[in-house]
């Protein structure tokens, strides 16, 4: 057992997985000598060299490009974005390139594009976003957003040995905040899989990545209330766990979903559909989401406070949705 | 050649190559010679029968020619080893068929059926298969072909093979921010890929004068630091003589190469652009330096064949591609039922959760 922080776990797996297979390598911009901008690759280059470890020009396109060629061949790329609002840059060659490879012609590119998202840490309006739902309509992709260093680490072996490309959404404000035990031993998680973080009764909380805190805050805090909330962190995205979101549903009656993506065509709608189509018969209150308001991420400490689901909004939501 | 006017008349003087020095091309023996012309005569002939094909409604979709740069792209795909890997694009059939795919094949494709490369998920020449015929499947979105054939030489300079990465890019093509950002990871990393950069007068209706303005693209290889030079595309020899020295270049880690190949699409984009925007004269202009054409001359000048035994290799090529279409012609449309199949390597997901939808009874 040691204790790592959710970014340290995600460095021992990137290690773990290199020193395994050698055809995995980690291509980003300053992700060899300078350790990455948030230092999740340090010291990597000293373990193997830069020829594993590849610093790129600024060039989103190229390197992403570069990857689904690699992957084409055999190799296992990990690509990094500096940050994931960037990873919009090469929207077009994981959508139309990464994506398609395998259905058109047999062969995939295994493939993990990985770097931080989200907000909470001041970033601003390009250091800020959350871009799952940029892809989440892209049949060929994969999207896993762990919340734990247990589940960061488990999930980014995973995806490096998925056959596909794999979106892995790291959150930055969850880089040094998190720590797990982990086990010495081997940790994977499995890509489609969630997990039920608190058991309750009156309502399910389905959410992912920073939310599931904050989600958890608010079941606590609901639990002095009497109000018994079951909370479920997916973990993956593409694909999600539907059984387990049905099997909470039709237990509890009442679904909140959280993510702090904004709410427009956020992937809760997604999930709230399906709700709506699979168990409908067993609702017994409006499918309620909680996101963050539909603007770009602003600045100032204020704004973004106004603009993310606080742990408070989702507790008077799920307070709500509970007495409805 | 730089291009002032909006027309772009044919060269009238061809570009003289050095006839002091060696070149790679005399290394040819008659018999490769005349497999060069072979693919390049096939291309022709597949891509008229392809035409055919596209007016009796065979065809689903649109049908793209590169009538009048057959030359160029079969003589850049000759010159590469077999371990070599090839991008070609929409204008590149005849690559496809120099790296082994048959005619039917790609008649398949554009047929949509089911016995096709692609078991009809993807048209025209959008196939190919690394591992088998060395050929990277290309997508619609001009310029990611490049940094994608970067990645197929990074990776073999990992696992310490000597192989290039060839690709084509059009005029136009060459406008992407997709083609810069390869162009350059290629340019310092000192990668094997060379790119031939086809000036062939036209991207869709927009005249390359419209398209950048450099006066060559050899700046644009000057510009990134790169080994540059405009050849004349119609000359088959010529672009196997450059495409040879960039191949050696290439793997004595000297880097990428871009080969501007002076060209003219004598069709318009697909079959149904009438070609409106071309000033008169400048097509007919162009038919007078036809690649087969010159290449016939020069096989028959030098001694490789005769006209005879030329025209014997034209029937046996249109003997081929008669009995290849008719294999094509009697491949069923897919199943339905593969639809689903190979978005993932893991089983479909999808046929459960689309069933509530999807009932047809």
């Amino acid at each position: 057992m040691s204790t790592v922080t959710y970014l340290e776990a995600i460095r021992d797996g990137l290690h773990e997985e290199m020193e395994r297979d050698e055809s995995v390598f980690l291509i980003g911009e300053d992700v060899a000598t300078y350790g990455g901008a948030f230092g999740v690759t340090t010291g990597l280059k000293d373990s193997f060299g830069e020829e594993r470890i590849l610093d790129t020009p600024i060039s989103e396109v190229g390197f992403t490009g570069a990857a689904i060629g690699a992957a084409m061949m055999g190799m296992r790329p990990v690509v990094e974005f500096q940050f994931l609002d960037f990873i919009a840059c090469a929207f077009n060659i994981i959508t139309n390139y990464a994506a398609t490879t395998r259905y058109r012609t047999g062969n995939g590119v295994p493939m993990v594009m990985r770097g931080p998202m989200g907000g909470g840490v001041r970033g601003g309006p390009f250091h800020s976003q959350n871009p799952e739902s940029f892809f989440f309509n892209t049949p060929g992709l994969k999207i896993v957003a762990p919340a734990t260093a247990y589940d960061a680490k488990g999930l980014l072996k995973s995806s490096i040995r998925d056959n596909d490309p794999v979106i892995f959404l790291e959150h930055k404000y969850l880089y040094r905040r998190m720590k797990d035990d982990l086990p010495s031993g081997e940790i994977l998680v499995p890509i489609g899989e969630g997990l039920v973080r608190k058991k309750g009764g009156d309502l399910s909380i389905i959410t992912f990545g920073s939310m599931v805190h904050r989600s958890l805050e608010a079941a606590d805090a609901l639990e002095k209330e009497g109000i018994h909330a079951e909370v479920i962190d997916l973990r993956s995205l593409l694909p999600f766990d539907e059984a387990l979101i049905l099997e909470s549903i039709k237990k509890t009656g009442k679904a909140l979903i959280v993510h702090e993506a904004t709410l427009t065509g956020g992937v809760g709608a997604e999930f709230a559909a399906r709700i709506s189509e699979k168990a409908f018969e067993y609702l017994d209150g409006p499918v309620t989401r909680v996101a963050s308001l539909d603007t770009p991420v602003p600045y100032s400490p204020p704004l973004e406070d106004m603009f993310m689901p606080s742990t408070q909004i989702i507790t008077n939501a799920a307070r709500k949705l509970a007495h409805y | 050649m730089a291009k002032a006017s909006t027309s772009k008349k044919a060269p009238q003087k061809r570009s003289t190559t050095k006839k002091s020095q060696a070149r790679p091309s005399d290394t040819l023996t008659a018999e490769q010679k005349l497999e060069l012309f072979r693919w390049t005569l096939m291309t022709r002939k597949l891509e008229e029968r392809l035409t055919n094909l596209y007016r009796q409604n065979k065809v689903v979709g649109g049908l793209y020619r590169s009538l009048g740069q057959e030359g160029e792209t079969v003589a850049a795909a000759y010159a590469l080893h077999k371990d070599d890997l090839v991008g070609p694009l929409i204008r590149n059939l005849g690559a496809l068929l120099v790296r082994g795919y048959p005619a039917r094949d790609i008649a398949m494709q554009y047929m949509a059926r089911g016995g096709g490369p692609t078991q009809g998920k993807d048209l025209n020449v959008h196939f190919g298969d690394v591992h088998t015929h060395g050929v990277v499947p290309p997508i619609s979105m001009l310029g990611d072909v490049v940094p994608v054939m970067v990645g197929i030489a990074l990776a073999a300079r990992m696992k310490g093979e000597k192989r290039v990465a060839l690709t084509y890019i059009g005029d136009g093509g060459t406008s992407t921010g997709a083609f810069y950002e390869g162009m350059n990871l290629a340019a310092v990393w000192k990668l094997p890929v060379i790119v031939i950069a086809e000036n062939n007068g036209y991207a869709y209706s927009t005249p390359t004068n419209r398209q950048m303005a450099v006066d060559s693209m050899v700046k644009k290889a000057d510009g990134l630091g790169i080994f540059g030079i405009t050849i004349d595309g119609n000359d088959i020899l010529a672009v196997y003589d450059a495409v040879h020295e960039a191949r050696e270049r290439g793997l004595r880690d000297e880097g990428p190469s871009l080969i501007e190949v002076m060209t003219y699409r004598r069709k318009g984009h697909a079959e149904h652009d009438m070609q409106k925007y071309v000033p008169k004269g400048e097509i007919e202009s162009w038919e007078k330096n036809d690649p087969i054409d010159r290449y016939i001359a020069e096989l028959v000048k030098t001694g490789v064949a005769t006209k005879e035994q030329l025209e014997a290799i034209t029937q046996e090529v249109t003997t081929e591609i008669e009995s290849e279409m008719e294999i094509a012609l009697a491949s069923p449309p897919p199943n339905p039922s593969i639809t689903l199949e190979s978005v993932y390597f893991d089983p479909p997901l999808a046929e459960d959760h689309l069933a509530p939808y999807r009932e047809t009874s």
